[in-house]
């Protein structure tokens, strides 16, 4: 196994050879132990030297705090050094290789964060009068010309702070949308494939959740999607390219069929980055669609920054889209804010601003930079590198599904079968390696199941090692042995955790007491 | 009485008129540890096909559809405080929730253990 610039690799070391070597700090080299951050606070450390603020009389009656407030008192260093040793333990896009199925983990261009810097953009508050901000109501105005035209869609709303909050906006413009008619529908159909926020989202708008089985080949089942349809059906969510990386060839008829009986289609776009420049969902019949900018549109995720979910309104939609948002004036952009005019029927309002505007200047630089060809290369690449992981894996996993995936790669348990190793063992080992794990366990209707969506972003090096470490895994895992794959991750800095336990009795407040209590002390 | 299961995983248990309803024990081998069990509230009426109960492992969150028509009578309330009885004896002790049953012959409609044990080597190849 040779590394990526061609160099031996080392051979690995196991616990049997590997000689444990206990330190008085419990630091290990670099990689350096913190405490809770509430176990190091010392009484009266202070971070910042301040005088006294003058005494003024209290306004808060009784709804003055009486104890108090339990936050450490803390240097700066101490604080630096916390949430630096923290992030030291992190891994992330920027350290390695993270191919977590249908995240679309792709690489954060430095561009971005640039623009994003700059002042006249990075220093706005959101209450500015508008005529003050005019070049950043005219970026938001850019950024939804151009989600328009990707998707081939008239309107877009563009608050949404991610993509469940899109599905949100989505399904209660359909219901608005509905409503405006003197219509109540009770039920929306969604496939069994669909991501977990789907259902989820239309139970949350107060419709009954009617689950679409999924077909052999990984599709949606057209028929019993038929016998399902009726006049108390308000839409259909359908992802698209689906959770299984297949893109669903019958989306057209699907979207004729649900318009048929009166209801919308919401596409869920969280794999549009498969099909960017290549297929304009406005095509499809699609009524709403959320785009992840964090995904498709590479601004950072996962921990690295906030979401951001525009969706993209069919004409029928467009009147019932959220406030505020951007329109062109006499006097340049200005933000309409309340039910009058173009945005008399809009259902509301869903956040407290615009939207992420750090987000969208990073969406935004991403789709310049690349321009169009850029963006449809992204797509073309996604799905190139997704095929090339199938197929340098496909002779020793097995995909559920035949034929050539999207932008994941999508693979079942059943070569683990007798091994003793499951597919939590193959993600946990796969740390060790040095990598995010794949998604899995998900989608449900594939067994043990294993996502795997490398992006666009990593070489062809990066890929062959990544398919030679899988390769060595599950020849290993074949061999026998498992003792290595149940105690994985060996070098991570947690071993295995308790998964079960955290989630049967999660503790989810510091608080001394309870610490002593359950003599679980953290260590 | 014997045993009656759906293709869905669940099993029935009927005596007199109230059937006792859980998840087969190849159902709960396949969810992994079972954190958490939401129950329906006793009084409700269900519908053949209709989610009853929620349960959710660390691999997964999965509907239990109700295998008959009723009123639900009791449900297991030692689920809320171990789920891991559904893992431990999902056959007995790890019971989710009896129904006075409406339509007896819709019991009639379910596999029996051995229809079952074949349904699931099927699943199985």
């Amino acid at each position: 196994m040779l590394n990526n610039v061609g160099r031996p690799t080392q051979p690995m070391e196991t616990d049997d050879n590997m000689v444990t070597v206990e330190t008085f700090t419990g630091n290990h080299g670099l990689a350096l132990e913190t405490p809770l951050i509430f176990e190091q606070g010392v009484p009266g450390r202070v971070g910042v030297d301040m005088e006294e603020p003058a005494p003024v009389k209290s306004r808060l009656g009784n709804l003055a705090r009486k104890g108090e407030i339990g936050l450490p008192d803390l240097s700066e260093p101490q604080v630096l050094r916390h949430f630096v040793r923290l992030s030291r333990q992190n891994y992330a896009i920027d350290a390695g290789f993270y191919p977590l199925g249908s995240c679309t983990m792709k690489h954060n261009p430095r561009i971005n964060e640039k623009v994003a810097r700059f002042s006249g953009l990075g220093d706005l508050h959101p209450l500015q009068p508008a005529s003050t901000v005019q070049g950043a109501l005219e970026l938001i105005d850019s950024l939804a010309h151009w989600l328009k035209t990707i998707t081939g869609m008239p309107a877009v709303a563009m608050s949404p702070a991610a993509g469940a909050h899109g599905e949100l906006c989505g399904v209660m413009a359909i219901r608005a949308a509905h409503e405006a008619k003197g219509e109540t529908r009770l039920r929306i159909l969604v496939p069994e494939s669909a991501h977990g926020t789907n259902p989820a989202t239309a139970a949350l708008c107060g419709y009954k959740v009617d689950a679409v089985p999924a077909r052999k080949d990984g599709r949606m089942d057209l028929e019993a999607f038929a016998a399902k349809l009726g006049p108390d059906v308000a839409g259909v969510m359908l992802t698209n390219p689906n959770t299984c990386g297949l893109f669903e060839t019958e989306v057209k008829q699907i979207a004729d069929m649900i318009h048929e009986v009166g209801g919308y289609f919401y596409c869920d776009g969280a794999n549009l980055n498969a099909i960017l420049g290549r297929v304009r969902p406005g095509d499809l019949g699609v009524d709403a669609m959320h785009i992840n900018l964090h995904k498709t549109f590479s601004t950072p995720h996962g921990g690295g920054g906030p979401g951001a979910g525009p969706v993209v309104l069919s004409e029928a939609l467009a009147p019932f889209a959220p406030l505020p948002y951007v329109v062109q004036g006499e006097a340049g952009f200005e933000l309409l804010e309340t039910r009058h005019g173009l945005a008399k029927d809009s259902f509301g309002r869903m956040k407290g601003f615009h939207g992420q505007m750090g987000m969208f200047i990073r969406a935004l630089a991403y789709m310049q930079s690349h321009g169009a060809d850029g963006l449809r290369q992204i797509a073309e690449d996604a799905v190139l590198n997704a095929n090339y992981v199938r197929v340098g894996l496909n002779d020793m996993l097995n995909s559920p599904f035949d034929g050539i995936c999207m932008h994941e790669a999508l693979f079942d348990d059943s070569t683990l079968k007798g091994t003793g190793v499951t597919t939590l063992d193959i993600a946990k080992a796969m740390i060790d390696e040095g990598y995010h794990p794949m998604t899995m366990y998900f989608p449900l209707v594939v067994h043990g199941a294993m996502l795997i969506e490398p992006t666009e972003s990593e070489s062809r090096e990066t890929l062959d090692q990544f398919i030679g470490a899988m390769r060595h895994l599950l020849e290993r895992a074949k061999s026998g042995d498992v003792a290595y794959f149940q105690g994985a991750p060996h070098f991570a800095p947690r071993r295995r955790l308790d998964e079960t336990g955290a989630a049967r009795n999660p503790v989810l407040r510091y608080s001394p007491s309870t610490e002593e209590e359950k003599g679980t002390a953290a260590s | 009485m014997s045993y009656r299961f759906t293709e869905d995983h669940e099993w029935v248990l009927v005596e007199g008129n109230i059937a006792t309803i859980g998840i087969s024990d190849y159902a709960q081998g396949q969810l992994g540890d079972v954190v958490y069990v939401e129950l329906p509230s006793v009084g409700g009426d269900v519908s053949k096909g209709d989610e009853l109960a929620v349960v959710e492992s660390v691999k997964a969150a999965s509907e239990v559809y109700s295998p008959v028509s009723g009123e639900v009578v009791e449900v297991n309330g030692e689920l809320e405080g171990a789920p891991t009885l559904v893992n431990e004896d999902a056959m007995d002790t790890g019971w989710f929730a009896k129904i006075r049953i409406k339509d007896a012959s819709e019991i009639e409609e379910l596999m029996d253990e051995t229809a079952y044990k074949s349904f699931v080597e099927g699943l199985d190849e």
